[in-house]
């Protein structure tokens, strides 16, 4: 609809000018010359816009979509759960990526896939450990079209933990991969 | 981004300007509190007499009060009190070997401390039941490494008396860190003394520090921080302060491992895939690469020979340790007793290997004996980890979880003698106990890395 009123305005302007062009001129020859280059002008103007407004449309259309993608992607979350001691996406977390490279592959973002686990076993293994977790994600996403060098992954082991006490409901928190 | 940073670095720098000016308040207060939980069943009774003060004011430092704390802390010794003793003799002159027989001490020490330009600490050591003056000996320094001087004393005494070389002048790094619930943690990468004493924060982060590690003379420590946004490997010089980023890979950058020699740095690297050991030539900065496994192949440390590493790997399916020999390039496997054994530190009797130890589903630290193969599981407590290896090899330091917080804690390498080094506050993790230092160093402190 909006774009029909450009469409229109445009014409409108065009038709103001020949008038214009027109009513300064004394000479009919000039003047039906004038009218000629108007009427192509006019012409081309209509086909421009005509165009524009296709244009227009399907970005519209596809901002709609991609409205739509952004907040699946933020209804389930940045953050991709883990079970103990594994770095095999669980259903819940590859349906969760799934929204995000739906996003992704509508756009030229990098990412970042920072990997965390829980605070049992030694440093620098959970360091590998998170590390495997964040490559499951990224390799999951390249085998699903987003390219490599788009995602990087980044392990910060047992260092960041979002849930600070010892247990199961703390541990199952903290490991995670953060799409940042 | 640059105005977050800046503001980063200034609320990091007021930290750092804080904690110097609580450290000036507090003196040679630790941030560390020992609490001795459990020491030998028969300890050596030892009176240890207040030493003799021949300066102007008052002493800069209770000598005497350091040893006797060292010696208790070791587990073997059970020193006499002050308030139980019938006479202070700081000569052996005044020594009457029947007041001490008389509290049922078994040695006696004695000694003087005057300052000139140095702190001379003189003194002697007595076997009561023998009466017979068995050790004397003289420590001089700087006045302001007067703590040093004391533990050099500890040392002294604990090897005439145990014929172990002592290591109570010898040094800690630790992690402190304070949790931000729903922020970003603090972290602070510390030295202190063996006994925790005089913390001094080496590094401040909002970001992670961690695996500090020492150079074999004691001069230099190896750290990974994210500081750069991504887990990078430092070097830094403790006397000068010069730091030094010597890896910036894509993915892991880990476990710093100086090599006996101080040449190599053995270090974890993802570049080429999965997690494998990597050889740095720290004069020319050239990378070797050890292990090509698609497991995880991570926590390198060497024997104290140098001609072979221990390191963790998955390859079997669960982390377990094995041993890579430098010159044949062979790998064999060190640990079956279990499903967790991972981060192994070697005695420098290159015997007696420490690790964790997973058992009945808890983290535990245990003792490998590679020669007899035997494992002895040494602690009781769960989710113990970064077992660090005293120089002597009587005792190790390792972190784990008591109230909720991060502590760290120390056991003797025969399990029976334990002790807490809880933080003030806060969380501490990581040991890393230094090796024997050649003489008192000074420390240069170095200013917050956020600070440009």
């Amino acid at each position: 609809m909006k774009n029909i009123t450009v469409a229109g305005k445009a014409l409108t302007l065009i038709f103001v000018a020949v008038f214009l062009v027109a009513c300064s001129s004394n000479d009919t020859k000039e003047a039906d010359e004038a009218a000629a280059v108007a009427a192509s002008a006019a012409s081309a103007a209509s086909a421009v816009a005509a165009a524009q407004a296709a244009e227009q449309a399907a970005s519209a259309a596809q901002a709609a979509v991609i409205t739509r993608l952004e907040d699946a992607a933020a209804t389930v979350g940045n953050v991709f759960y883990f079970e103990y001691d594994s770095s095999t996406l669980t259903p819940s977390a590859q349906a969760s990526v799934d929204a995000h490279i739906a996003l992704l592959n509508t756009n030229e973002q990098t990412i970042r896939l920072e990997g965390h686990t829980d605070e049992r076993g030694t440093r620098d293994y959970n360091m590998a450990l998170g590390e495997r977790r964040a490559n499951a994600v990224r390799d999951y996403m390249v085998a699903s079209g987003v390219a490599g060098y788009r995602a990087e992954s980044v392990s910060y082991g047992e260092e960041q933990p979002v849930a600070y006490g010892s247990g199961e409901s703390n541990w199952s928190q903290n490991r995670r991969v953060e799409l940042k | 981004m640059k105005c977050l940073v800046w503001r980063e670095s200034k609320f990091a720098m007021r930290t750092v300007l804080g904690l110097g000016l609580l450290l000036a308040a507090l003196g040679a207060r630790a941030e560390l509190v020992i609490e001795i939980t459990q020491g030998v069943d028969n300890p050596a009774a030892i009176a240890i007499v207040p030493f003799a003060w021949h300066g102007a004011g008052a002493a800069p430092e209770d000598i005497a009060g350091v040893v006797d704390s060292d010696l208790s802390r070791s587990g073997q010794f059970a020193p006499v009190g002050r308030s139980d003793m019938l006479g202070l003799p700081s000569t052996e002159k005044e020594v009457f070997y029947r007041d001490w027989r008389a509290i049922a001490s078994e040695y006696l020490l004695i000694g003087r401390v005057s300052v000139t330009d140095q702190m001379r600490i003189e003194f002697d050591l007595f076997d009561v039941l023998r009466q017979k003056k068995i050790y004397s000996g003289v420590e001089l320094g700087p006045v302001n490494e007067a703590r040093m001087l004391a533990h050099r004393v500890s040392d002294k005494i604990y090897q005439q008396l145990t014929g172990i070389r002592g290591a109570f002048a010898t040094r800690l790094l630790y992690v402190a860190v304070t949790r931000v619930p729903g922020g970003k943690d603090y972290f602070r990468l510390t030295l202190a003394d063996s006994d925790g004493a005089r913390p001094i924060v080496l590094l401040e982060s909002r970001e992670p520090v961690l695996a500090p590690a020492w150079s074999p003379n004691g001069q230099e420590i190896a750290y990974v921080s994210f500081e750069t946004n991504r887990p990078a490997i430092f070097r830094q010089n403790l006397r000068t302060g010069a730091r030094e980023q010597l890896t910036n890979f894509r993915g892991l950058n880990s476990s710093p491992s100086w090599s006996p020699d101080g040449r190599t740095m053995a270090m974890v690297l993802s570049k080429d895939g999965s997690p494998d050991i990597y050889l740095m030539d720290l004069a020319t900065k050239k990378l070797t690469r050890v292990t090509r496994h698609y497991a995880i192949d991570t926590e390198p440390s060497w024997m104290p020979d140098g001609k072979s590493l221990l390191f963790t790997s998955d390859r079997g399916g669960k982390p377990q340790i094995y041993r890579y020999t430098l010159a044949s390039g062979q790998t064999e496997r060190l640990t079956y007793e279990g499903s967790y054994n991972a981060r192994a530190r070697v005695a420098q009797d290159g015997r007696n290997v420490v690790m964790v130890h997973q058992k009945n589903g808890k983290f535990h630290i245990a003792l490998l004996d590679l020669v007899t193969d035997r494992v002895q599981v040494l602690t009781s407590t769960e989710l113990d980890e970064s077992p660090s290896i005293a120089p002597n090899g009587s005792m190790l330091l390792y972190a784990t979880k008591y109230a909720g917080r991060g502590i760290l804690a120390a056991v003797s390498v025969d399990g029976g003698v334990k002790f807490r080094l809880p933080a003030r506050d806060g969380d501490v993790r990581e040991p890393a106990w230094s090796p024997y230092m050649s003489r008192p160093a000074a420390t240069k402190q170095v200013d917050n890395h956020l600070k440009d």
